[in-house]
């Protein structure tokens, strides 16, 4: 036989004793990853035989000879990886380096709010009660790559926002890769705990700075007290070799509006898992994508909305375009449970294919215990309307530019509740830049 | 400036034009009528180089250059508009947005730099009080919850925006009342002047009491029947196109 390189999986439960050896085993939420890394030791990474994971194979990356731990930490110029931030204002950063902390690079604060690490909050006594109250607590406890997650967590962002406050400005949680190590796993673990009556908004973005092969395996807890408002924008460009699976897990509380954007432009392959759990009544719960693919990527978005309280609403609406041998999954799971009367949840997942050689998957996947809900669901794939191409060539557009202009109008809803304005264009620029267009004026 | 000889065209085997001759000259206004169903909207179409249709026999010249390579957008940068029955909606896109990119697209095929900012809006605040345009109107995305009278409105402000050499007005009279049919006409008239050409797809004589033409055609299966004055399209009006149907028989 060939020299094999060790199972992704073996290696990944051998690791854990490596671990150890550098956190604070005595520490209570060890107990939590000792747990955790059981369970994934049970479980190993998903495969294709799981109806949650048909369309989506992780095959191919438990094949690369991933590093765990990286070895030290490159330095960033800020002025080379200022593109990547939303540099035209000022924000809080939280920002690592293949999985290391950059003071550097951020701009921390605990001036009324705490913005900060997971690390210090995992280790300071101060924050040992926020620790034991959230730690955990809406993240699965079952689902392999989240458990594989909590084992190995000890990094990421750290958030808390009081009671009545808001942060003064958006905070920017950046990873980067840089290429240190031949391949990197990396798997940033964040908080996020959003008192009554406050409010954030966060932008979130993986960026690989290197052509070797990364995954990340990111786990964010996002807890929304009553009242709360959370704006979460997921930004995903990163380069041809970097794949991600980002787990995110919502729990709302009464009056609280919590809204993720995911735009998915770039990547190898990128699966979302957006969990959102309602824990109260006239909660509203919104998410919101725009996926623009083309080479062989692959965008996977499975969402999930548990209506457990009477009066709430869940909002889901994706658009999708795929070009060339892109593949792109829509799974949108929404259970009602019998006491969740009055639910309103809406979902749509609207796709243009581009090329005769892509492929999308929909799926909507309703469990509806309650009898006075209204639930509704559509899925569309279609074309670029040629009717419409031809309106616009006819006042002078070029095809290419025309195409651009009416891919742009298909997503543009999406964009709408984009509430940062400068967020806003910088996404309009990434788009007009998939789509290979210069239109003479800022979409 | 334009000369459609004998033109015969259609989609996937089915001829719908029949050999259409047709002679449009600077400074001309023509109106082309006829029942539903006998061509009119698809021979604007092939004229604007849409390419579903396929020509089959024929050709179309503009300007002494034949335009069967010319793509749509090529079509327009020679000067030839075609303003739509059913324009599209553009959500996220303004009026404004619009209009530059189309302007800047047409300067860009032609060779020159992107119009200077103020000259753009310059234009557009001439153009839009000739047509009676609200400014708030223009930052509004392109045909997205437009009126009928709205839309159509808006095609004569692009015309006057782009200042077309050749106007093809297809049933731009249809779903306006009075008013609006009084504002765009007024628009198209002022526009008119001895260097450009305007061609009126009509079913009605209605728009040409406003637009007045200087020869009318009634086409009927994909042919043209007869060609006149204006005096044919009040016929026409009187008779209603049967007579035609049966005088083509004979």
């Amino acid at each position: 036989m060939e020299n094999k390189i060790m199972d992704l999986k073996d290696k990944m439960v051998s690791s854990f004793l490596a671990f150890e050896n550098n956190v604070d085993v005595d520490h209570p939420i060890h107990d939590i990853r000792t747990e955790a890394i059981k369970n994934f030791e049970l479980k190993g990474f998903p495969n294709k035989k799981q109806e949650a994971w048909k369309y989506t194979s992780l095959n191919s990356l438990q094949k690369i000879d991933f590093s765990i731990f990286p070895k030290e930490s490159n330095a960033l110029e800020y002025k080379d990886v200022k593109r990547y931030f939303l540099h035209e204002i000022d924000t809080y950063k939280i920002v690592f380096i293949d999985g290391v902390y950059s003071s550097f690079l951020s701009e921390t604060t605990h001036d009324g709010v705490d913005i900060c690490l997971m690390s210090a909050a995992l280790s300071k006594p101060m924050y040992k009660q926020i620790i034991d109250v959230y730690f955990n607590k809406v993240a699965s406890k079952d689902e392999s790559l989240t458990t594989l997650n909590t084992a190995f967590s000890k990094e990421g962002a750290y958030i808390y926002i009081p009671k009545n406050k808001m942060p003064k400005k958006p905070i920017e949680i950046l990873h980067f890769a840089t290429g240190n190590e031949a391949a990197m796993l990396l798997q940033p673990r964040n908080l996020i705990i959003v008192e009554e009556n406050a409010e954030l908004q966060v932008i979130e973005r993986h960026q690989s700075l290197t052509s070797n092969d990364v995954l990340t395996n990111s786990v964010t807890e996002i807890f929304a007290a009553k009242n709360a408002i959370v704006d979460y924008y997921k930004v995903q460009n990163d380069v041809e070799n970097a794949s991600l699976i980002d787990n995110t897990y919502i729990s709302q509380k009464s009056n609280s509006v919590v809204k993720v954007h995911t735009f998915s432009f770039g990547g190898k392959l990128t699966r979302n898992n957006l969990n959102y759990y309602q824990n109260g009544e006239y909660i509203d719960s919104t998410m919101k994508g725009v996926t623009i693919l083309g080479e062989k990527q692959h965008v996977d978005h499975h969402t999930l909305v548990h209506h457990r309280e009477p009066n709430c609403e869940s909002h889901q609406d994706y658009k999708g375009i795929y070009g060339e041998k892109s593949t792109g999954v829509f799974n949108g799971k929404i259970i009602v449970d019998k006491i969740a009367q009055k639910t309103n949840a809406f979902q749509q997942n609207n796709n243009i294919l581009i090329s005769d050689n892509a492929t999308i998957n929909t799926k909507p996947q309703l469990e509806i215990f309650a009898d006075d809900v209204k639930c509704s669901h559509g899925c569309t794939i279609g074309q670029l309307d040629e009717e419409a191409l031809f309106y616009l060539q006819t006042r002078g557009i070029p095809k290419k530019e025309a195409a651009a202009l009416l891919m742009y109008a298909f997503a543009n809803n999406v964009l709408e509740s984009v509430r940062i304005p400068e967020l806003k264009m910088r996404i309009n620029k990434l788009i007009a830049n998939k789509l290979g267009v210069q239109l003479g004026f800022d979409l | 400036m334009l000369k459609v000889n004998n033109l015969h065209a259609g989609v996937e085997g089915n001829e719908i034009l029949n050999g259409i001759n047709l002679e449009v000259k600077a400074g001309e206004v023509h109106a082309i009528m006829g029942p539903n169903g006998s061509g009119k909207s698809t021979l604007a179409s092939v004229i604007a180089g849409k390419e579903e249709f396929e020509i089959t026999e024929g050709n179309i010249e503009f300007n002494g250059e034949d335009l069967e390579e010319a793509s749509p957008e090529e079509r327009a940068h020679k000067g030839i508009f075609l303003s739509f029955q059913y324009p599209v909606e553009i959500p996220g896109v303004s009026v404004t947005n619009f209009m530059k990119t189309a302007i800047n697209e047409s300067r860009k095929a032609r060779g020159l730099d992107d119009m200077p900012a103020n000259q753009m809006l310059k234009l557009i605040r001439e153009k839009s009080e000739l047509l009676e345009i609200d400014r708030k109107f223009l930052s509004r995305s392109l045909n997205e919850g437009f009126s009928g009278g709205e839309k159509k409105r808006n095609e004569i402000f692009q015309m006057a925006m782009l200042e077309p050499k050749l106007a093809i007005l297809d049933e731009t009279d249809s779903g306006l009342d009075i008013d609006a049919l009084r504002i765009v006409a007024n628009g198209v008239n002022k526009l008119k002047n001895k260097d450009n050409a305007i061609i009126v797809i009509t079913h009605y004589q209605r728009l040409l009491e406003y637009i007045v033409p200087d020869f009318v055609h009634v086409l009927h299966d994909g042919k043209i029947v007869k060609s006149g004055t204006k005096a044919l399209a009040l016929e026409l009006e009187d008779k209603g196109y049967d007579w035609l149907k049966n005088e083509s028989v004979v």
